[in-house]
């Protein structure tokens, strides 16, 4: 049907699948399902990932619209992290004025 | 609510229709398990046939309690024969291919959506809880066959043509979904079910509405089969329902 998100031309699209479980939660990944176009998406996304569930709203994405890292991308993306303690909050000692200040028991 | 011998008899009659349309329509369904086209509209035909065999689970048990003879829904469901089943005979007509399943559906899910949507005012408290239950499941029922309507109406070539045949196929089973008789007619009178041919300007609307925007053409008015609520049905269901009762007959009163 539709040549996106796949190299055979019989597959629909894909479409990626989030939930929303509570009100004030983020939407979170679910898995992913194909169907003709976005309506359709999330009728195939309620059946296969809400009916056990109970969310209380359901996002379908286009896979092609998520830009991702690739594995070449993980050493300069992420391992920066790794030496770098500062950019923690933890690293940092409190002052003994600041500490006390917020429990005003001293 | 107390009711008199005929009234009884008469809500007896008009819940096996109900439980009766629902149960052989989710069986069918049902035969699309692991069949289906693409394994998010097999799991969405499963998730329907699971629902409306829920509700025929309800109303037969219904049916049974009204009746007041001890029967059971399961008792209703695998020991009565072809003759006395009261399903419309529209939901017994095969799956066929994908536009004759849907086509089927869609007819079906616009009239229980109607049907229901009054039926849910009914005077007759445990129907009306049934109803109002079984209303939220129609409500995605007939998103799903109309949004299927459209999609293979106002699709391709094939698409377009195999809807527009199954349409045909499937129209001459629509009046009977319409029929009253003197059960009905007592019924309607004491605010317990609708009156049918009420529901019709409705139901034609909402089709009306739908194929028109899927292009498909209503049929034309032609030869309307009829039988299914005294028992005269098509030959498609004694087929159906020995695959359906053979293990409750099999082994009664098995469990697992």
């Amino acid at each position: 049907m539709a040549k996106e998100g796949s190299d055979r031309d019989d597959q629909w699209l894909l479409f990626e699948v989030f939930l929303q479980e509570k009100s004030g939660q983020p939407h979170q990944h679910a898995g992913s399902v194909r169907a003709p176009d976005a309506e359709m998406a999330l009728l195939n996304a309620r059946d296969v990932y809400a009916r056990r569930e109970h969310p209380i709203s359901l996002w379908v994405v286009p896979a092609t619209a998520i830009t991702a890292t690739t594995p070449g991308d993980a050493e300069p993306f992420f391992d920066p992290a790794d030496d770098k303690v500062y950019r923690h909050p933890q690293f940092y000692k409190t002052p003994r004025g600041v500490r006390f200040k917020a429990g005003e028991s001293a | 609510m107390n009711l008199d011998d005929t009234t009884r008899g008469a809500l007896f009659q008009y819940l096996l229709r109900l439980g009766d349309d629902k149960l052989v329509l989710g069986h069918r369904l049902s035969e699309l398990c692991a069949h289906g086209p693409i394994l998010e509209q097999d799991i969405a035909l499963t998730n329907i046939a699971l629902d409306s065999i829920g509700q025929a689970q309800a109303l037969l048990k219904l049916a049974g309690d009204v009746e007041g003879e001890g029967r059971t829904a399961d008792d209703l469901a695998y020991h009565r024969d072809e003759y006395d089943f009261r399903n419309a005979l529209l939901v017994e007509q095969p799956n066929g291919d994908f536009a004759t399943t849907l086509a089927r559906q869609f007819l079906f899910d616009v009239f229980g959506y109607h049907l229901y949507g009054e039926l849910s005012r009914s005077t007759h408290e445990p129907l009306a809880a049934i109803v109002a239950k079984a209303l939220k499941e129609i409500r995605y029922h007939v998103r799903h066959s109309g949004d299927w309507m459209l999609r293979l109406g106002d699709g391709t070539e094939e698409s377009h043509r195999r809807a527009q045949d199954a349409l045909d196929q499937m129209w001459m089973y629509t009046d009977e979904l319409f029929e009253s008789d003197e059960h009905v007619r007592r019924l309607a009178g004491q605010g317990i079910v609708p009156d049918p041919e009420a529901l019709r300007p409705a139901w034609l609307e909402t089709v009306k509405g739908l194929l028109e925007r899927a292009t498909l053409e209503i049929p034309e008015p032609g030869y309307m089969a009829t039988g299914g609520r005294t028992g005269r049905h098509t030959e498609h269901l004694g087929h159906m329902l020995a695959e359906m009762q053979i293990l409750a007959r099999s082994i009664p009163g098995a469990e697992w």
